[in-house]
């Protein structure tokens, strides 16, 4: 199998798929901020912006998002993000998996700041905490350990759709996998069990330090 | 604007009020700021012209893209959601049993389904299924996406509504498995007759957005060449040099079919929360995707 794994760079696949998720997590982090800020504040527009994109995106499959950045925006638009070539389609995924990403993001936040009773930030006004105190001490703090577990789980949904990439024609191991297959059928259990053993070593200690993390986090209530 | 008082916000009162009306117009500026940019661009690009969106949405395209493309992707999700039922309650049934080995051994296919990507098993089976038809003609080649697509989302959300199964038979009150064992019944007919239907009441409406996952990931066909909505769509875009039309098109055909579920989803988790002693409300995690609980 040695000459096998020295002919497909296996390991070079995984390490983009890897590169694509910390980027696309960090983007779709820093919009699914923005958006939630949006939803939590109390100005109606821009409550009803966050809640028509998060409502919008959703809604959409990834692939067909992923398609119109590649053959719509690209192909058709002519929008260059990179001069080159394969750093572009790279740049498409990132911005795809991000866009998509991001309202799942928006909503583990806001389903982080309900997680606080009002109680606490009735208390925090009783005591004479103004608006940025009562926030910054007593309602994120909370607010942020109760998004813990649904934005890990959102990162573990994003690693796994990162293979979503070969959409964008990028050198992910998904269409690796494809083209190993086709290369060689006689080992295709052996080249599907790496691939799947490789996602099951990045995503379930993902999710371990998630549950720890949110345990070891958790507001005794 | 919301008046009442949120977590953050308490009810403003006269400056706050004008404060949010202030910033509320400039909100509504940035948005439509947004758009008027978008739809400038598009337009300066030609992307607006009026045959381009027609050949996207005329008799024609619906007749001999739209429809049949979406018959394709409704079938393959719909025998989905049938398949993924029987294997999650399989699977779920399992997790419960009563032998630890049985058990263990159940979580561990679970879990492994779980943490493969749906588009990596989904090439997997695709590859496997043509071989299969290759040496043995048991399938048709042609047929073997279209199957490949219907194992891969049956494998990955059966092993999603498993742990569904699971979590909500551990979600219930004590009280009902010690009611049915002081009634009499054994460990096997209180999860059968009290347990299990009352976590299948409660998981309705994550099932029915589970419904939503598995339309949106049918889509993933596409890249193992199974003709479904966007496939056709993307055809008819390449046929009348409208590609951006016509995916938006199938985009938005997507979306309705999606909130209107949604829509139905949040509908009756209100609704039967009186018959279940679990809890029915939609969980806030990302619905659109898959959440494992490791």
């Amino acid at each position: 199998m040695g000459e096998l794994l020295s002919q497909y760079d296996v390991l070079g696949a995984f390490w983009m798929n890897i590169k694509l998720t910390v980027l696309a997590a960090v983007g779709s982090f820093v919009i699914g901020l923005v958006l939630a800020l949006c939803r939590i504040s109390p100005i109606g527009s821009l409550q009803k912006f966050g809640a028509a994109y998060v409502n919008i995106v959703r809604n959409t499959p990834l692939t067909i998002i992923m398609v119109i950045g590649v053959l719509g925006v690209w192909s058709q638009l002519q929008v260059q993000l990179s001069s080159d070539f394969d750093f572009n389609f790279f740049l498409y995924a990132v911005a795809c998996l991000s866009l998509y990403h991001a309202s799942f993001v928006c909503e583990a936040i806001r389903s982080g700041v309900n997680t606080v009773p009002l109680g606490q930030a009735e208390a925090a006004r009783a005591i004479g905490l103004p608006f940025m105190d009562a926030a910054r001490l007593v309602i994120l703090p909370q607010a942020l350990r109760g998004a813990v577990t649904p934005l890990g789980n959102t990162l573990i949904a994003l690693t796994k759709n990162s293979t979503v990439a070969a959409a964008a024609s990028v050198a992910e191991v998904s269409g690796m996998m494809k083209t190993m297959m086709e290369f060689r059928p006689d080992v295709m259990v052996f080249i599907f069990c790496i691939v799947a053993l490789g996602f099951c070593l990045i995503v379930i200690p993902i999710g371990i330090c998630t549950t720890w993390l949110s345990d070891r986090l958790a507001v005794a209530r | 604007m919301s008046a009442q008082p949120t977590v953050l916000f308490d009810a403003p009162g006269p400056r706050g009020r004008r404060n949010i009306l202030l910033l509320n117009i400039v909100g509504v500026l940035l948005v439509v700021g947004l758009i008027v940019k978008v739809l400038v661009d598009l337009a300066q690009k030609g992307q607006l012209a009026g045959h381009l969106w027609i050949n996207a949405i005329n008799g024609a395209a619906w007749q001999d893209y739209l429809l049949p493309g979406l018959q394709f992707t409704l079938q393959a999700a719909a025998i989905s959601v049938a398949t993924s039922l029987v294997f999650g309650l399989a699977f779920g049934f399992l997790r419960l049993a009563p032998f630890a080995v049985i058990r263990w051994g159940a979580s561990i296919i679970v879990e492994f389904l779980r943490a493969v990507p749906v588009l990596v098993m989904m090439v997997f089976l695709y590859t496997a299924l043509a071989q299969v038809s290759r040496t043995t003609g048991a399938i048709a080649a042609e047929d073997s996406p279209y199957y490949a697509v219907i194992i891969g989302l049956t494998l990955y959300n059966g092993s999603v509504i498993a742990e569904l199964i699971r979590s909500g038979v551990n979600g219930l009150p004590k009280g009902q498995r010690e009611a049915a064992s002081a009634i009499g019944m054994t460990r096997n007919q209180s999860l059968l007759l009290v347990e299990v239907p009352q976590a299948i009441t409660a998981m309705m409406p994550s099932l029915l957005s589970q419904i939503v996952i598995i339309i949106k990931d049918s889509a993933l066909g596409y890249l193992i060449g199974f003709y479904e909505l966007l496939q056709y769509s993307r055809q008819l875009g390449s046929g009348q040099g409208n590609m951006l039309q016509a995916l938006v098109v199938a985009a938005l055909v997507f979306i309705v079919l999606n909130t209107v579920l949604t829509l139905v989803a949040r509908w009756l988790a209100g609704r039967l929360s009186s018959r279940t002693s679990g809890a029915t409300a939609l969980k806030p995690g990302p619905a659109g995707s898959s959440a494992p609980h490791l």
